[in-house]
């Protein structure tokens, strides 16, 4: 994993709440094996008519939109589908930070370990940012903190091992594999 | 003072978690399916590392696997050669490769991973069990600690049997009461979803307690756990007891003779204290719950089928756009909308309980002719238990298609679909825009209540039409 310090953009707002992995990625778009080229089928079905002609109207497909890193979305962003195709697509199309009040679980760690930033803040300041898109902000990972021009400086919390790695850029493998004794003892226990 | 979850996953502790660092967890049954592994299998050959446990690792072929028969992928890609058949051919090379047992296109014992894990006998109580699929957590239904991970995580399994995980809080739903007839345990857990939201569980294990669980079968429970992750939830579980046992006895993978009997003894153990302490709590009385369908575009959006679609918060955007996406009415019931598509199948409801119920309802009659009506048994092995039953001449004396086993139509990724715009009532897990084919629309509901809504054309009540 590269390391991740500082995300800087204008934010992107899709507020709509409980968008599901399944609307970040289609399944028909997973038959794939391997991680990259992925950004191309982000949010296919919101981006693109059937005919794949494109739908004008969605904030992605804005010129407004082109460039933004930080997407502030409705509350509950990600449930459903494990599918870790949703933090790749993102990434792949050059997003690289979710801001909302809810992330759900499993995308939630899955976005950690790929230095995607999912960043949880209280109901006002989200609210302030689904009202004024394009607003610019600068996510300090080191600071765990949003500032965010015109409105204010936020901390978020993030667990000190996920920060760790992402400010290293270390791979979780290699840390699980560090404690190979420990889990040698434990299967032999496990055993007998 | 201990509930179920702290009991299982304490046992399970390699390294202890500190505020600095997550828990290293041990994975005593790690399922893999062609989808989420290909990027992990690559990575374990990047890095020139092995899979640690074969023995532990139980490999099928379910989400883009056709479900008409084919005898080899040799004579799929003759047919087929598309990116899904590729994947499955990745998946036989990438198995072989490791070392990994893998239930083939023409495996006896090939299913939907949450099918045959049980099946198999190979998911049993006190097990911590993971899958690259969120609907991992059907497996607590055995007092096993599962639950769905995600490809990186995958590799991690894969090289060290081991994962890094943070503690959730509990969650106790107590279910009390008889059940109505024509109300089963889908209902159940749409009534659950629709009480505390898509995002009530998130960070929670759930527990479920209480008399009406313990009257259910292993079928039953395994649809209540299996859409725990619908409501948001790491997991949800159920104490096993004399109906787990007797399931599990004499499975092929199911421990034998004193080893059964010493395993019996520990998950005797497998029960919460009486005063385990949960985070959160909730009860239901279930002989309220009548049979429940989905209206919107995600599971939370629920409601009797007799209830009639809410009216909307005029700030609710996405509220709105899902009624307008499945072109449901505020006000109106939707015994009104007529159904293009009924599928049976999916690891929520394609076990022989479930193709049981709905073949009860559609003896002697007829799938209504402006319905397309897919049964997809949940393994290759139900499959062939439901034909020396019979139950397969039923399904398509009444009309409907009789397949092979996957997930098909539940992900639409394996060439069954339903069509833009058009409305299925579907037994599967989720009704997301989109997630059974672009444009589809998707009411989440029973078997029985979808069996009622192939014949009538409508969705419809099984109730009034129950013989």
């Amino acid at each position: 994993m590269k390391e991740v310090k500082i995300i800087s953009s204008k934010s992107v707002v899709l507020p709509l709440d409980d968008i599901d992995t399944d609307q970040i990625i289609p399944a028909r778009f997973l038959t794939t094996t391997s991680k990259e080229g992925l950004g191309k089928s982000l949010f296919n079905d919101w981006r693109f008519n059937s005919d794949g002609s494109l739908i004008k109207e969605f904030v992605l497909n804005q010129s407004i939109s082109s460039g933004c890193e930080i997407l502030v979305a409705g509350r509950n962003f990600g449930c459903g589908s494990s599918r870790e195709h949703a933090p790749w697509a993102l990434l792949d199309y050059g997003i690289k930070a979710v801001i909302s009040t809810q992330i759900a679980d499993i995308f939630f760690n899955n976005s950690l370990k790929n230095g995607f930033i999912p960043i949880r803040i209280d109901k006002d300041s989200h609210n302030w940012l689904l009202s004024n898109p394009g607003v610019k902000i600068i996510i300090d990972i080191n600071e765990l903190s949003v500032n965010i021009d015109g409105y204010k400086k936020l901390d978020f919390y993030m667990d000190p091992f996920s920060k760790y790695c992402l400010l290293n850029g270390i791979d979780q493998l290699g840390f699980i594999m560090k404690h190979e004794s420990q889990i040698k003892k434990y299967e032999e226990m496990v055993d007998e | 003072m201990k509930t179920l979850f702290d009991k299982v996953w304490e046992k399970h502790i390699v390294v202890e978690e500190t505020d600095d660092k997550p828990s290293i967890i041990y994975i005593d049954l790690h399922l893999v399916h062609e989808v989420t592994s290909p990027q992990a299998f690559n990575l374990l050959r990047q890095m020139n590392l092995k899979v640690r446990c074969p023995s532990k690792t139980l490999a099928t072929m379910d989400h883009s696997i056709p479900t008409t028969p084919f005898a080899s992928l040799k004579d799929l890609a003759l047919v087929s050669d598309t990116p899904a058949t590729r994947q499955l051919i990745q998946m036989e090379k990438n198995c072989h490769d490791f070392g990994i047992k893998l239930g083939g296109i023409s495996s006896d014992e090939r299913g939907i991973c949450h099918v045959i894990g049980p099946e198999l006998g190979a998911t049993q109580p006190g097990k911590t069990i993971v899958c690259g699929d969120s609907h991992t957590s059907t497996h607590g239904a055995f007092g096993a600690l599962a639950f769905g991970i995600g490809t990186t995580e995958v590799g991690h399994v894969f090289a060290t049997q081991c994962m890094l995980q943070r503690r959730p809080k509990n969650l106790a739903i107590n279910l009390n009461g008889s059940l109505q007839k024509g109300v089963g345990a889908k209902d159940i857990i749409l009534k659950i979803i629709g009480s505390i939201g898509v995002d009530g569980g998130t960070g929670y294990a759930m527990e479920f307690r209480g008399n009406t669980i313990k009257s259910l079968s292993m079928e039953e429970r395994m649809t209540i756990c299996n859409m725990t992750i619908e409501a948001g939830a790491r997991t949800g579980m159920i104490a096993p007891d004399d109906t787990t046992y007797e399931y599990l006895i004499n499975r092929p993978q199911a421990p034998i003779g004193q080893k059964w009997e010493k395993a019996l003894n520990s998950w005797k153990n497998l029960v919460g204290d009486n005063e385990a302490k949960f985070q959160k709590e909730l009860s239901i009385e279930v002989s309220e719950i009548k049979p429940m369908v989905t209206f919107g575009t995600n599971p939370g959006m629920v409601i009797s089928i007799d209830e009639a679609v809410p009216e909307p918060d005029k700030n609710d955007e996405a509220f709105i756009k899902a009624l307008d996406y499945m072109q449901v009415t505020p006000g109106k019931p939707l015994s009104e909308k007529k159904v293009d598509v009924v599928f049976i199948g999916s690891c929520t409801n394609s076990r022989l309980n479930d193709l049981e119920a709905a073949a009860s309802f559609l003896k002697g009659r007829k799938v209504n002719k402006n319905v397309r009506m897919l049964v997809v048994p949940g393994s290759q092995s139900i499959k062939s238990q439901a034909e020396k039953m019979g139950i397969d001449k039923i399904f398509k004396e009444s009309g409907a298609e009789w397949r092979e086993a996957g997930c098909s139509m539940c992900l639409a990724m394996n060439g069954d679909f339903v069509p833009p715009g058009k409305l299925s009532v579907s037994t599967s897990n989720r009704n997301f825009e989109g997630r059974q084919g672009g444009g589809a629309r998707t009411v989440l509901a029973s078997p029985l209540t979808a069996a009622a809504s192939a014949v009538r054309g409508y969705v419809s009540d099984p109730r009034t039409l129950l013989k």
